[in-house]
């Protein structure tokens, strides 16, 4: 938790790419941040000056509502400017590439890109192109940052704490991107975590990450303190990975000893943990606009002391 | 071209078991056994023979190098690579032959395009170039191409490679037809069912960034399937590019027995494992895919065993507007010509100590020569003078813009490597030097 | 007390104890029931760090007096300040708590320090986002000079004119776990 003195940010990246480079001091940054900007939604007027002037593109090659419209919001409340591309109104699908696509967002100066794509490793390949900051809004299988993060701050929330919590993650794991990257955050802040599912989307490799793998619900539910379900990702599967989806899904959550967390969480819970996002990369742009490659010098520059 | 003596030189010649120093001489572009056997021009002006020498002091004199799997993209895909530039990437890497792989648009399923691909590479490239024809028509795996017919428009080999029969019927019937006209048949081992669409090695990297996996076990149970026939049919099957433990132990044991199986070896697959392609470059994109540090130690195994008998690169150009994309629809493939054999000396025989230098040489000579009885890889007396000087300490940086292939998509730019080939001779003429 | 070493970041010329702070921010607080009559309308918004300790203390001093608790709140301005952009190290953001609505209230901005006025400029559009108070005031331990707005206190602890290679660092008990203590820092 940040002290009473502590008088500046702690954070250095030019980009929001997933969890599994963050260090557990800065997810706890963001954590600790959150509340001040949740607060700006219950204020009389829903506005804060922070990223005023500032662009901030939308651009979501699959389809979302609720990711995107958080991200919106989020932005309109810290006053920056929002243009919104989907994959309809793109010019992907007359064949343009997704490095021209970098090329045009270069040129529209955009300031903050929020990216939604199939292919893992999509963000990254825009961070690497562009002097904008890149946050991931979900990257094929691969990683969900915005998300996990949301979801860190409801367990913090409600429960007070993360460090040796028991959270069960329930579903298909092997196509979630959620699930990754609520594994590499919960065991970045010391939680134990258990995957359960049917084997097929549960492999047991997931184990060398960390966690414990169970394919009895039954047995790992009662000792729970937390239990995520997952949606079954039927857009990304390639064949039917198991006999009777939806009965395995009912009997889950229909065996769900105490109530699960809020994974499909209201609005003004979500957009405070995507506003910071906006603000910390909105700070972390200005460093320096020359060279988006560069992050060593990016880091060298923002030597964070304390102010007194 | 003039005559030449190559002086000082370590000459490593596996075939003819030779290892020492000494001279070598060439006249009309073929070996000659002494100074004597020289007919050099006496020269107008002077009176003087016009004898070229070249000094190899700590150098090795190997007979010209060999990569039977190559990759040159023409006809049909010369944005990438076309017959003239690979050939002088091969000459920059030390190589003298290189087998072209089938993969092109036309596919060589029938003479006509064998015919066209040797009277290009006659014409314009400065090495050997020998054609591979393909097994299946049009490489779609279902119907045998016309395999008499390539044998007498005279490819080395068939290989569907880029492809991989998966009706073993088919395949079985196609080693047949191969054993009857004396073609040897190589193998690109996947199961397309087991890979489905699989784009790095399944296995911890696969899990932690959510991208979808090719299971080591789409590579065996190829490599399985071709131990079988080739024991059914009494004939040699080559597994190309082989990259797992399981395939490594399969062909262990079955060689053991005497199977006519054998397997190769491209240095991505020992200089690189899975851990590299945590940054989503395309670079490392590659089919098979980059495999565990447990993978790579037993294909170490396998080479310092004999169990894999040939090195070779896979040299697989994309232009960079093809590979600069998301990294799942990026195209498979790293170039190779220019860095294996710095590659492998330096991790082979250098880094992991696996084997000496002239079993290098003569895993880039002798066995490929054996397999595809090419009457190459020899510095007997009367052959070719295909000629590679390589100096096995030389340090050097891998510095792609240099390249001379038309592609670079290499992740090994910036590299420090210990070993490099220093002069290509093809036919007794000098086709690069560093 | 003694002047400090020539350290790099020069000399430390000190400027209020403990005991002087006291008597300041006792001060401000009889000045604050002066001209409030109606203290249950009044709102001690302190800006934080030490302008939330500094408006707690206030309180306390009123309390003492008047025994009527006059509420206390804290507004955070790093989301408001019109310097976002042009800094690359900004302040942590917190959140901001105040008694609402404001209409009818006296809301008096608490600080440790007043310098260039930006910091209140910011807090009184933070303030606008919350309500519409009937009047908003300024309190600050040091007024140190140099305003870049036209900005005024109300109360002011200490009028100290400063040159500008000079810093003023103020500790404070609660929010530092130091004692008490203003003091000048020369930039050499």
């Amino acid at each position: 938790m940040a002290g009473k003195g502590t008088m500046t940010t702690r954070w250095t990246r030019k980009d929001l790419l997933g969890l599994r480079e963050l260090s557990a001091d800065e997810i706890n940054f963001i954590l600790d941040t959150t509340d001040a900007f949740k607060q700006v939604g219950t204020r009389e007027i829903k506005k804060v000056p922070s990223l005023r002037g500032k662009t901030l593109v939308n651009f979501f090659i699959e389809p979302s509502t609720r990711t995107r419209t958080s991200f919106e919001l989020a932005a309109l409340r810290l006053s920056a400017d929002v243009i919104n591309i989907s994959v309809t109104t793109s010019s992907l699908t007359k064949g343009e590439t997704l490095k021209d696509t970098a090329r045009n967002l270069q040129a529209l100066h955009a300031d903050i890109l929020v990216l939604r794509h199939s292919s893992a490793g999509a963000p990254q390949f825009l961070a690497n192109r562009l002097q904008a900051s890149v946050i991931n809004a979900g990257d094929g299988a691969h990683e969900h940052p915005t998300q996990a993060l949301l979801d860190l701050y409801t367990i913090r929330e409600r429960r007070g704490k993360i460090a040796g919590l028991r959270v069960a993650i329930v579903g298909d794991i092997l196509f979630s991107r959620v699930a990754r990257s609520n594994i590499f955050g919960l065991l970045k802040l010391g939680a134990h975590v258990t995957l359960i599912g049917p084997s097929t989307l549960v492999p047991k490799e997931f184990e060398k990450l960390g966690v414990e793998v169970s394919y009895k619900i039954e047995d790992v539910l009662p000792k729970a303190d937390v239990v995520n379900l997952l949606r079954i990702q039927h857009e990304r599967q390639r064949r039917e990975y198991f006999p009777g989806i939806l009965a395995r899904s009912t009997a889950a959550s229909r065996s769900t000893a105490r109530s699960p967390t809020d994974c499909t969480a209201s609005f003004s819970i979500k957009s405070p943990t995507v506003w910071q996002c906006a603000w910390l990369f909105f700070t972390s742009v200005e460093g320096s606009r020359d060279e988006p490659h560069n992050h060593s010098k990016r880091s060298n520059y923002r030597s964070r002391k304390q102010a007194r | 071209m003039s005559p030449t003596i190559i002086r000082n030189g370590r000459i490593i010649d596996p075939a003819n078991k030779r290892d020492e120093i000494a001279d070598l001489y060439i006249s009309n572009g073929k070996i000659v056994g002494s100074k004597s056997e020289i007919r050099a021009k006496l020269s107008r002006r002077d009176g003087k023979s016009e004898i070229e020498e070249i000094d190899a002091k700590d150098l090795i004199v190997a007979p010209g190098l060999i990569d039977m799997h190559v990759h040159l993209r023409e006809p049909g895909f010369s944005h990438k690579e076309t017959i003239e530039s690979g050939a002088r990437a091969a000459a920059a890497g030390g190589f003298t032959t290189i087998v072209c792989m089938p993969n092109t648009s036309p596919v060589p399923d029938n003479a006509g395009t064998i015919a066209w691909i040797k009277d290009r590479a006659s014409a314009i490239a400065c090495v050997n170039v020998l054609p591979s024809g393909s097994i299946s028509k049009n490489l779609a795996g279902e119907e045998l191409a016309p395999i008499g017919s390539l044998a007498q428009a005279g490819v080395v080999a068939i290989t569907d490679d880029g492809h991989c029969i998966q009706n073993h019927e088919v395949m079985r019937r196609a080693v047949e037809y191969a054993r009857m006209v004396g073609l040897p048949v190589l193998d690109h081992c996947q199961d397309y069912n087991l890979v489905g669409n699989g784009v790095v090695h399944e296995g911890y990297w696969s899990t932690l960034l959510g991208l979808p996996g090719w299971p080591a076990a789409g590579e065996e149970a190829i490599v399985m399937r071709n131990i079988l026939l080739s024991e059914l049919c009494d004939h040699p099957i080559h597994c190309q590019h082989i990259s797992t433990a399981g395939s490594v132990r399969l062909l262990r044991e079955a060689r053991a027995r005497g199977v006519k199986i054998s397997g190769e070896v491209c240095p991505h697959h020992i200089a690189l494992t899975d851990e590299a392609i945590q940054n989503f470059d395309t670079n490392c994109k590659v089919n098979p895919p980059l495999r565990s540090r447990t993978d790579v130690n037993a294909v170490l195994e396998g080479i310092a065993d004999g169990t894999l008998s040939i090195l070779c690169s896979d040299h697989a150009p994309h232009a960079d507007f093809e590979k600069e994309v998301e990294f799942d629809v990026a195209p498979f493939g790293i170039i190779g010509l220019e860095t294996e054999l710095g590659l492998f000396i330096d991790l082979l025989v250098h880094k992991h100590a696996k084997i000496d230098i002239a079993r290098l040489i003569e895993m880039y000579t002798v066995e490929p020569a054996r397999l595809l009885k090419l009457d190459a890889g020899t510095l007997s007396r009367g052959s070719p003078a295909d000629v590679t000087l390589i100096n096995p300490d030389l340090k050097w940086t891998v510095d792609v813009d240099r390249f001379r292939s038309a592609s670079r998509n290499s992740p090994f730019d910036g590299w420090k490597l210990k070993g490099r080939a220093v002069r290509t001779m093809v036919g007794g003429k000098t086709m690069w030097k560093l | 007390m003694k002047q400090a070493k020539q350290k790099t970041s020069g000399a430390a010329v000190p400027t209020m104890d403990a005991e002087a702070i006291r008597r300041a921010l006792q001060r401000i607080a009889h000045e604050i029931i002066e001209r409030n009559p109606q203290l249950t309308r009044v709102v001690l918004a302190g800006i934080p760090s030490r302008g939330v300790e500094i408006a707690q203390r206030i309180a306390g001093f009123i309390h003492q007096i008047r025994k009527i608790n006059v509420e206390t709140g804290v507004i955070d301005v790093a989301m408001h300040r019109d310097d976002v952009g042009t800094r690359f190290e900004l302040p942590m953001v917190r959140e901001s708590k105040l008694p609402l609505p404001l209409e009818e209230r006296t809301v008096v901005v608490v600080d440790d320090v007043l310098y260039t006025g930006r910091t209140v400029r910011a807090a009184m559009d933070a303030i606008n986002s919350f309500g519409r108070p009937s009047r908003i005031q300024l309190a600050v331990l040091i007024d140190r000079g140099h305003r870049e707005l036209p900005i005024r206190p109300d109360y002011v602890g200490k009028n100290l004119p400063t040159s500008g290679n000079e810093k003023v660092k103020v500790q404070l008990q609660e929010t530092d776990e130091k004692p008490d203590a203003v003091w000048l820092e020369r930039e050499p």
